[in-house]
């Protein structure tokens, strides 16, 4: 019996993976082929999916992008021995988009069935929740601190740190807290993981609760994510049913459950205080720091607040101790990145990879320059918040300290690129506009700051007081720099300025003429 | 995503909220829920997720009026979101959404013919864009043909 791997990753099904699955099925029926169909997460070869592999003597045979339409004459080819095809990509592992990366977190992402616990453990799954629950907290809490590991939301604080307040902190209801939020446009590594794996996400959750105190997690995930809603709820129910999440951890009498909650539409409960007010059903406003939630979160209890990518590393810092993942990287960036190739790419999807690559590697080595085949104009590293680089500055290291020493921002490790068709003054006129309609609304600079910068932009552009709108625009946006108490409102600005000193002709371009 | 959802009544609510678990009984869960069985939240819902949660009638306004998910109106029978966010962007969803408005007569933020056009912060889908939702249903490599076809399957569906 052949076994065939289809992705049920959303951004595989979004261009038709559910319908080649239903497709090989029927063929292979018709046919009297004995095929077991096993619904993977995504390599993060994006631009070749629906990519379709084979179970082969030589390896996993990759073939993509491949359509319904395609999978007769692949059948008739010889695909199900791994046969040459025009579609056909090799043993995948070997394809060099995948090999030149250094998965940790994404490590099974692709590999494996999600929601297959067996998979999971085989491919070395729980052996670092069962470490956790054996060695002293004080342990575990220096591996993670040895690591190296900096939260990879796009603060890139020291996990540790947050880890060691939460357990020297005293309380007897302490809480792990994953966001989830994923909202930055050009990042979707956050998604693909909880569909991919979701099983890795839960584990170091767990060793987080049991090695700080917690018993109970909650992950947050926005509402555009309902597949990675509904996979996490069936790992989670899984893991329950195998028992190592809920009372008696892996029969130990400890207590570790999670909750899956869904968010509603709001960008600004990524920010980790205004997740934790929405978490308690309230508005999602930013609360100020100090109190750190690590002492006063949720409900006013110690808690630890974590990207999706970050709890995702811990499994194997436990595992295997620290040592491997503070040995890649560079500087202070240590251990590995997931980088989200987005945009106007020929090649895009993700690339976890150590710090010390640079833009240029990923734009063009990975990224294989634009989609449109025009000139690279501009990416935007970091999300809305982040920069926008000129084509001229690709040489820069992708990591936290060189990245913010350019202007720029690492943010959750999303990268969008642009062709000449962009207008950077429309680009910068949306930083506004977005900051507007996301805005929580405590600070004037931010509430009242986003719309009147949208105004400012408008008359720039309609040539209207140019010179004294243009010197108008960079005073507004120090005021909202200085004045907001979180990054939404903080570093709306950076992409606006960049805007304006990388690609001043776009402010200034003649006036259009409105019939 | 549109599925049959019940007709409102005051005891049909209080049942609902009175069913929820205790860690779920705060506001933004109850309006969710509200909002996954009706459809909507309609106004008289406010008064008894109130007294449910012994919170005023302000402060569960609050948050209804904070989230773009919750609804203060009947959803229409097929909902589309345009993702009009950065990645999207460098791959033309401005022009999508003009195609969109030319072939269906309203631009993002309107309904008509019971197809609501909406614009979305992000789907996740940004090597794949331009990125829609239909109904629930993610699409990715958008374009105008590729919408119409998924909004013409979602209204077969309902008919």
């Amino acid at each position: 019996m052949t076994r065939i791997y289809v992705p049920r990753d959303s951004a595989a099904r979004s261009v038709g993976a559910d319908e080649v699955a239903r497709a090989l099925e029927n063929e292979c029926g018709v046919r009297g082929i004995n095929v077991e169909i096993v619904r993977n997460g995504s390599r993060g070869l994006l631009w070749l999916e629906p990519l379709v592999e084979v179970e082969t003597t030589r390896g996993r045979m990759g073939y993509g992008p491949v359509t319904p339409g395609d999978v007769p004459g692949l059948i008739d080819g010889g695909f199900l021995e791994g046969a040459h095809h025009e579609l056909a990509l090799g043993v995948v592992d070997d394809i060099p988009w995948l090999a030149r990366q250094q998965r940790v977190s994404f490590a099974r992402v692709g590999i494996i069935d999600p929601l297959d616990l067996d998979a999971y453990r085989a491919t070395g799954g729980l052996r670092g929740l069962q470490r956790a629950l054996q060695e002293p907290a004080e342990e575990i809490v220096g591996d993670v601190l040895a690591s190296g590991l900096r939260g990879r939301g796009g603060a890139g604080f020291p996990a540790g740190i947050k880890w060691r307040t939460v357990l020297e902190a005293e309380s007897l209801e302490k809480y792990i807290c994953c966001n989830a939020d994923e909202g930055d446009s050009g990042t979707f590594a956050d998604r693909m993981l909880m569909e991919g794996d979701p099983f890795t996400l839960l584990e170091g959750m767990a060793i987080a609760g049991v090695a700080v105190g917690a018993t109970r997690g909650l992950i947050y995930v926005r509402s555009e994510y309902p597949d990675a809603i509904a996979t996490l709820r069936t790992a989670v129910d899984i893991a329950r049913v195998d028992g190592w999440l809920g009372v008696d951890v892996m029969g130990t009498g400890r207590t570790f459950d999670i909750r899956v909650v869904e968010g509603a539409g709001s960008y600004v409960c990524g920010e980790e205080t205004a997740m934790l007010e929405s978490l308690e059903g309230k508005r999602g406003m930013v609360r100020p720091k100090p109190p750190i939630p690590a002492l006063k979160g949720l409900f006013g209890q110690p808690t630890l607040v974590h990207n999706v990518l970050t709890l995702s590393a811990v499994p194997s810092i436990i595992a295997e101790g620290p040592g491997d993942y503070q040995a890649l990287g560079v500087d202070r960036s240590r251990g590995t990145q997931v980088f989200q190739l987005a945009g106007n790419l020929a090649r895009g999807g993700i690339v976890e990879i150590a710090f010390g690559v640079t833009l240029r590697e990923l734009i063009e080595d990975f990224g294989g320059g634009t989609l449109s085949g025009r000139p690279l104009r501009a990416v935007q590293v970091g999300g809305p918040l982040g920069a926008y680089l000129p084509a001229e500055a690709l040489d820069v290291s992708m990591d936290y300290e060189a990245l913010a020493d350019s202007g720029g921002l690492l943010g959750h490790g999303g990268v969008v690129a642009f062709d000449d068709s962009i207008d950077m003054a429309t680009q910068a006129r949306f930083a506004m506009e977005f900051c507007a309609v996301e805005s929580c609304g405590k600070c004037t600079p931010c509430r009242i700051g986003s719309t009147r910068g949208v105004e400012v932009i408008d008359k720039i552009t309609a040539g209207v007081d140019r010179e004294l709108n243009l010197v108008l625009l960079e005073d507004l946006c120090a005021t909202m720099t200085d004045g907001s108490l979180c990054a939404m409102g903080g570093l709306t600005p950076l992409p606006v300025l960049s805007a304006l000193a990388h690609f001043p002709e776009d402010f200034h371009r003649p006036p259009e003429v409105t019939p | 995503m549109v599925t049959s959802h019940q007709a409102w009544s005051v005891e049909a609510a209080t049942v609902i909220l009175q069913a929820m678990p205790a860690e779920e009984r705060l506001m933004l869960p109850a309006l969710q829920r509200i909002q996954a069985v009706f459809g909507w939240v309609p106004d008289e819902s406010v008064p008894v997720i109130a007294r449910e949660l012994n919170v005023s009638r302000a402060e569960v306004v609050g948050v209804l009026t904070y989230y773009h998910d919750l609804r203060q109106s009947p959803p229409p029978p097929v909902s589309v979101q345009v993702c009009v966010s950065e990645a999207c962007q460098a791959v033309g969803t401005r022009h999508l959404a003009a195609s969109l408005e030319a072939v269906y007569g309203v631009p993002l933020g309107e309904t008509r013919d019971g197809v609501e056009f909406a614009k979305v912060y992000c789907l996740g889908n940004c090597a794949l864009g331009p990125a829609a939702m239909v109904n629930g249903r993610l699409l990715g490599r958008c374009d105008v043909e590729r919408v119409g076809a998924a909004i013409a399957q979602a209204q077969s569906v309902l008919a």
